[in-house]
């Protein structure tokens, strides 16, 4: 197989198809964009959930020593060893409670720094600043004001949160949006194939002479198809750049600048160049093999060899 | 070269047979006509020989094998150790004499020091020596024809099969492509050669296979086109 040949018939066959080339090269952009947005979506809300979302319900946070000069909650001072036992006894008493786990200041310092890493606010705190808390997981859920009632206003106790309302309202807009994302993206990728399957046909057709002599003086069904399926490849791997390129400047006006949503929303934690640029690579594959993919059941079908 | 034992050919949605129990050998070195109206399974016979379709019934062997054991993939290989020449030329264009005879080595990767030796070579052998540069459209049907024969023997084919390749050509060109043909049977290839045209078969003398409704209908060493019984 002479490279050169190959090459060659490659930039013919997309210079022939400009208009075609150049839906496909839209296509799968627009569908690789919104399939890469749905993941980094997916990410951010991961991001948000923290270390506790996924396993506890309710969290009684425990009154410190900063809160007992600040907080009117708190303004029978920090909590008390005392406190904290009574508190842990009622819990397990109550019959709502599927589990309790204690948090406490170094951990809670730790999960902290977890999820938001490096930011401005996390460097400047100490564990002891953090609070200590009770993560309650409930048997139902719904059953929150339970534990409110019971704990919420008594000494010690700064606040009991139900962990999940406070945040459901975000992740329930955000993953419409992600599935939304995720329905045009599919849309967009069926539109992508159907156009790569006809872009190859026609690409077929047209060269159906040269292809015919070919297969005449012996070829290889590879030889004969290679050239068609990198042409899709090529066209794919185009839209899949400009997908990435979609991508970096989404993250870049949306989060940093333009939009400038890190400053705006400096209590939420976005997610970082690393989760974007670990998307390009799948993004990148996914442009070159799925056109390729298509192209050769395309030819399949319409190159008999 | 070629041995068809009791072969029948029925095209999917057809109830007429194509070809109907054929049997005959084609030996090593022949020149045989195939001759026989439109219709007759001359283009299946080919067909099947290039296995461009597998038979439905019955054995075919070309070459030594049987082509109903030929995987897809190798089918190529096969095809490499066959010529074709067909009436339409098949010429490529926008390349060259000289291009369009090296396609048959570059499509199954002969280096460039081969394929400069050998196109000139051919090219000399069908007497186009010094149209390498010129394009298909440049030249008359007969040389056209010389071009595609150039390209079918380039890579010296044990088999050479011929659809009507005069069929578009004046007899006076016709008679310099028999000449030619003649002269690559000479070599040692074998030459099969479906045709209609009376006067070549009547002049050649050579073998004639006779179809006639997808049958076999005589099969005569040295025979003539209007031969009837």
């Amino acid at each position: 197989m002479r490279a050169q040949f190959v090459l060659s018939e490659i930039g013919v066959g997309l210079r022939r198809n400009l208009t075609m080339t150049f839906a496909v090269v839209v296509s799968v952009a627009l569908s690789l964009a919104l399939f890469g947005g749905s993941l980094l979506m997916s990410d951010q809300v991961t991001t948000m959930k923290g270390y506790w979302y996924d396993k506890v319900n309710v969290s009684i946070f425990l009154c410190n020593k900063s809160d007992a000069e600040s907080d009117p909650n708190c303004a029978k001072g920090a909590v008390t060893d005392d406190q904290k036992s009574q508190i842990k006894s009622d819990l397990s008493k109550m019959s709502v409670v599927e589990k309790v786990v204690y948090e406490s200041q170094d951990e809670a310092y730790k999960h902290y720094k977890e999820q938001f890493g490096d930011s401005p606010l996390a460097s400047s705190l100490t564990p002891d600043q953090m609070q200590e808390s009770y993560r309650i997981k409930l048997k139902d859920p719904e059953k929150y004001q339970v534990i409110a009632t019971a704990f919420d206003g008594r000494d010690g106790v700064q606040s009991v949160q139900d962990q999940k309302g406070i945040l459901d309202n975000l992740f329930g807009l955000l993953n419409g949006m992600n599935w939304a994302a995720r329905a045009v993206m599919a849309l967009m990728l069926v539109v992508a194939l159907m156009l790569i399957v006809n872009t190859v046909r026609v690409s077929a057709f047209s060269r159906r002479r040269e292809t015919g002599i070919m297969r005449l003086v012996g070829a290889s069904g590879f030889y004969i198809q290679a050239p068609f399926i990198m042409e899709a490849a090529v066209a794919g791997l185009i839209g899949g750049t400009v997908a990435c390129g979609f991508l970096v400047v989404a993250r870049y006006f949306i989060i940093d600048h333009g939009l400038d949503l890190s400053h705006k929303l400096n209590l939420i934690n976005f997610i970082g160049w690393d989760a974007v640029l670990t998307k390009l690579p799948l993004i990148l594959a996914t442009s070159l093999l799925m056109p390729a993919l298509a192209a050769f059941f395309a030819l399949r079908k319409y190159l008999k060899v | 070269m070629i041995r068809f034992d009791s072969v029948s050919k029925v095209y999917p949605k057809q109830t007429r047979p194509a070809l109907r129990d054929v049997s005959l050998e084609v030996e090593k070195g022949e020149f045989v006509f195939l001759v026989g109206s439109s219709g007759s399974g001359k283009s299946t016979f080919l067909r099947l020989v290039l296995r461009e379709e597998r038979c439905s019934q019955g054995q075919v062997h070309v070459l030594g094998k049987d082509l109903a054991r030929i995987s897809n993939w190798k089918v190529p290989q096969m095809r490499r150790q066959l010529g074709t020449v067909f009436q339409d030329f098949r010429l490529l264009p926008n390349k060259t004499v000289a291009e369009n005879v090296a396609f048959a080595q570059e499509v199954i990767g002969k280096s460039k020091g081969e394929i400069r030796k050998s196109v000139p070579q051919v090219l000399d052998l069908v007497g186009l020596g010094g149209k390498e540069d010129r394009r298909p459209g440049e030249l008359s049907g007969g040389e056209q024809q010389r071009v595609a024969i150039a390209r079918a023997f380039v890579n010296r084919p044990k088999l050479l099969i011929a659809d009507e390749p005069t069929g578009n050509l004046d007899p006076q060109t016709s008679v310099g492509i028999m000449k030619l043909l003649d002269r690559i049977n000479r070599t040692g290839t074998t030459v099969v050669m479906a045709t209609h045209d009376q006067n070549i078969v009547d002049q050649m003398r050579k073998r004639v296979i006779e179809l006639e409704g997808g049958r076999l209908v005589r099969d005569q060493a040295r025979g003539v086109y209007g031969y009837q019984h």
